[in-house]
């Protein structure tokens, strides 16, 4: 019952939102150029799939967008480990890391290209640069959360680094780790569409400069359309990790006493 | 191993860098195998003193010996079992049980075994594969006390172990940690402000008075086990540590002697 209100919800809100934007269309005050209308647009994106146009951006930004997510996790949590772990070097390291934090990763633009060129490298430094903050930052602050009893039961039990690391604080910190991970992908996502539009000869954000070029703007909007699925489907995806993971650490399930 | 406390004072720097006297050349002797209850009104330095027992801290002044060993450091021959358990909700039964056993080098198949028995004796063989949070405060206290059993420690250290507990499943508890405790042959020193559970287990009875922590008085507990908790002879010496036990909170509270 409450899974098909919440359906036809979802529904009349976009039939909602595609009908302003048809009455709009009609109301011929805007050009079809600046302004096309869904019907447009749903054959543009038609158009993009069926010549396969939309796949292979697709497939160039998804492999970006892996690389430089997945290397901003690995340091971010790694960093994060040993930051979160050693207060004295923090306290040191967290003024440059809240100093750089909120310059967005397009500001770094124009070094990217001087030092690595065109082409796929730029992308993925930027969607780098927007996932290692987050991450960075819970895993930092995960880590320094974890309950002292539990460290008090590893040093009795006699459990040392590594495996101090490994079976106690990680674990100990992930539910927060895994949120900044979540937050991380949508920043990511968000900013991977950025890079290719300014330095980048492929990908979906390059689709929608190109669509520009070519004044096809129901192409553009069908661009648009494209991206917002894509980051939504990754962000349900990663939810259910969450949602797994949690299980896992035990903490969803009805806790009783 | 028997427990040597010699002229432990402890004394914490607080905020303001004034010193805090908690404990204050506490003299005790704890024989191999020995039920010791640490009976206090809160605040005046039980858990304090477990901890130094313990390793996890180290005395002002005066020295703990194990079998005429200082203690320096937390050590696996004696395990601390909080109040609030220490489990990890992340590994279920099993795997908690494990976690001390990790870090002495057994083969796999030996460890898991191990655990199975331990938590059969603790009575959660059917909760194996359950996380700490879909435990009962009881069950999760059974888990505590089959990880630090597991590893075989000669001393227990349990610090209001059954205080989170309702009064039916507390009484269960007793039972049952004096049974293991015959079983097994441990020396445990026990803290808790419950009277009646001092009586009901210990061997001696270790009255302690506030500010600064020191002991007021020991009573011998001669009962024959399994103690009959509404027997005249039980009574009497609940009535005589309440006696005690009242004039060291009155003391406390009218500060006077
Ligand atoms: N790390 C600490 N720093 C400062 N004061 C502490 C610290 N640990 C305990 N105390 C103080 O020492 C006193 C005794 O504490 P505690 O040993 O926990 O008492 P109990 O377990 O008998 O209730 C309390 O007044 C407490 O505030
Ligand atoms: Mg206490």
């Amino acid at each position: 019952m409450g899974k098909i209100v919440k359906v036809l919800k979802v529904i009349s809100s976009l039939a909602l939102f595609v009908a302003i934007w048809e009455l709009i269309v009609l109301t011929g005050r805007y050009e079809p150029s600046l302004l096309p209308s869904p019907v447009k647009v749903l054959e543009g994106m038609g158009e993009l799939v069926k010549d396969g146009t939309l796949i292979t951006h697709f497939k160039v930004s998804l492999s970006r967008f892996i690389t430089g997510y997945a290397m901003a996790v690995i340091t971010g949590i790694s960093l994060g480990l040993v930051l979160g772990y050693n207060k004295k070097v923090w306290e040191f390291v967290e003024p440059v890391v809240q100093l750089l934090r909120p310059v967005s990763p397009i500001a770094w633009f124009p070094f990217i290209v001087l030092w690595f060129g065109i082409g796929d490298v730029p992308a993925i430094i930027i969607i780098f640069i927007a996932g290692f903050f987050p991450t960075l930052l819970s895993t930092v602050s995960g880590v320094r959360k974890v309950d002292p009893v539990y460290l008090n039961v590893a040093n009795n039990f006699g459990i040392r680094q590594p495996h101090l690391l490994f079976k106690i604080i990680l674990p100990a910190a992930f539910p927060m780790i895994a949120n900044g991970l979540h937050i991380a992908l949508g920043t990511a996502w968000v900013f991977l569409v950025a890079g290719e539009m300014v330095g980048a000869q492929s990908g979906l954000g390059y689709l929608i400069i190109d669509s520009r070029n070519s004044l096809r703007s129901d192409l553009v909007l069908a661009g648009i359309i494209f991206i917002g699925i894509s980051g939504l489907v990754l962000d349900r995806l990663i939810k259910l990790l969450e949602g797994y993971i949690e299980r896992q650490w035990g903490v969803s399930d009805g806790r009783r006493n | 191993m028997y427990i040597s406390i010699e002229k432990v004072s402890k004394a914490f720097t607080l905020k303001d860098k004034s010193a805090l006297t908690v404990l204050d050349k506490v003299d005790l002797y704890i024989k191999e195998w020995e039920f010791i209850c640490l009976l206090g009104p809160s605040g005046c330095g039980k858990s304090t003193l477990l901890n130094l027992i313990a390793g996890f801290d180290t005395p002002s002044t005066g020295t703990i010996k194990i079998d005429g060993d200082t203690v320096t450091q937390p050590s696996i021959d004696r395990i601390v079992i909080f109040q609030n358990y220490g489990l990890l909700p992340w590994r279920n039964v099993i795997k908690n049980v494990e976690l001390g056993l990790e870090a002495k080098k057994l083969k796999r198949k030996k460890r898991r075994q191990i655990a199975e028995e331990y938590i059969q004796l603790v009575g959660l063989s059917d909760y194996k594969k359950h996380h700490p949070p879909q435990l009962s405060g009881g069950m999760q206290q059974r888990v505590a006390l089959a990880r630090a059993l597991a590893v075989e420690p000669k001393i227990l250290l349990m610090d209001e172990p059954f205080g989170a507990l309702d009064a039916m499943t507390r009484m269960h508890m007793q039972d049952e940690i004096e049974r293991i405790w015959q079983e097994k042959k441990k020396t445990i020193i026990f803290v808790t402000h419950d009277i009646e559970e001092a009586v009901f287990l210990a061997d001696r009875i270790v009255i302690m008075t506030p500010s600064p922590g020191r002991v007021k008085t020991i009573i011998e507990v001669p009962l024959p086990r399994k103690r009959d908790r509404t027997s005249l002879d039980f009574l009497k010496i609940k009535d005589k540590v309440f006696t005690e036990f009242n004039g060291s909170v009155n003391n406390f509270v009218y500060g006077s002697f």
